[in-house]
């Protein structure tokens, strides 16, 4: 099995994601911080393995690095240099 | 396969699409979670339906599909997700692929627009490996049989019974250029079932012309059942 079939997509993420911030974020925007491609961030790769105390969110257009989540000992720590920047809406679920 | 009927009270509602995490906790404190796609059309009751597959290595779903009785509870997370979702006002045409245990989430999108009225222009391609293989079949062959507006059409791509005449390959390019809507018609695409599936539907849809901000993938990885 390749690498690539190891991913899911980032909408996997939310559960753990919706820990952290108050909204859904499946449907925020981001920025990738390396070739600048937008999406949302459930449309990017996610990589998440069973027991892993934590996920790699990658960008689906580069496979650089946009946002790494631990969730271990309490704490959530949160990496977040891949993204330039993340655009919530006000109202989860609105379009 | 087996489908579990939820009672969660105060559940907020849910879109379809949308999932929830299920977590077990063993008397050792010792926890596993796993994603479930709803099953159920969004309604006004509190009750959710997941459709689980049991993997036998797995951790979470022999439990779920074999031990669970009436009347247990769980631990449940969600709704979660606002990116693999459809909605009424999101209209259509809509195309639906599915491959596998990858209908569950597309059967709550097929459901809610049948509450609404069953209007909305529907294809739904389903692979699955035989016959047997298809889950909800007969409430497929229902629901396309009320009307023009959907189509169901399946491939089997291991075994297939005397006398088939649908498809027997695995979802490909020449495939989703017959059934699917043309690109010109724009329709709203969600793709869902093994990553390999996926992977694969999504790159033709876009080689086909297809837009690809129109073109919604759930995948179902190796994330262990």
């Amino acid at each position: 099995m390749s690498e690539q079939q190891f991913h899911l997509d980032g909408n996997a993420a939310g559960g753990l994601l919706q820990e952290v911030f108050v909204h859904d974020i499946t449907d925020a925007r981001g920025a990738c911080a390396a070739c600048g491609a937008v999406g949302e961030m459930g449309a990017q790769h996610l990589y998440m393995f069973p027991l892993a105390p934590g996920a790699v969110l990658r960008c689906a257009a580069c496979e650089g690095v946009l946002m790494v989540v631990v969730h271990a000992g309490g704490r959530f720590r949160l990496g977040l240099r891949g993204l330039a920047w993340l655009e919530m809406k006000e109202t989860p679920g609105s379009s | 396969m087996r489908t579990l009927v939820l009672a969660v009270p105060g559940w907020p509602g849910h879109l379809a699409g949308q999932h929830v995490d299920v977590r077990l906790t063993a008397d050792d404190g010792y926890q596993a979670e796993r994603s479930y796609s709803i099953a159920s059309a969004p309604s006004a009751n509190d009750r959710l339906a997941l459709t689980v597959e049991r993997l036998d290595d797995g951790e979470v779903s022999p439990y779920l599909a074999g031990e669970l009785r009436i009347g247990d509870t769980l631990e449940l997370r969600g709704p979660i997700g606002g990116y693999f979702v459809w909605d009424i006002a999101m209209g259509g045409p809509l195309l639906l692929v599915a491959g596998g245990s990858g209908i569950c989430p597309l059967m709550a999108m097929l459901r809610l627009r049948q509450s609404a009225g069953g209007t909305v222009p529907t294809r739904l391609l389903y692979s699955s490996r035989s016959l047997e293989d298809v889950i909800y079949r007969d409430e497929l062959d229902a629901l396309a049989a009320m009307g023009s507006s959907l189509e169901v059409i399946h491939t089997l791509t291991r075994e297939q019974p005397p006398g088939w005449e649908g498809f027997h390959r695995r979802i490909d390019a020449a495939m989703l250029s017959a059934v699917g809507w043309p690109p010109t018609d724009r329709p709203l695409i969600f793709v869902c079932g093994p990553t390999p599936l996926v992977e694969s539907v999504a790159d033709a849809l876009v080689n086909l012309g297809h837009e690809p901000a129109r073109i919604k993938t759930e995948r179902f990885g190796p994330t262990g059942g």
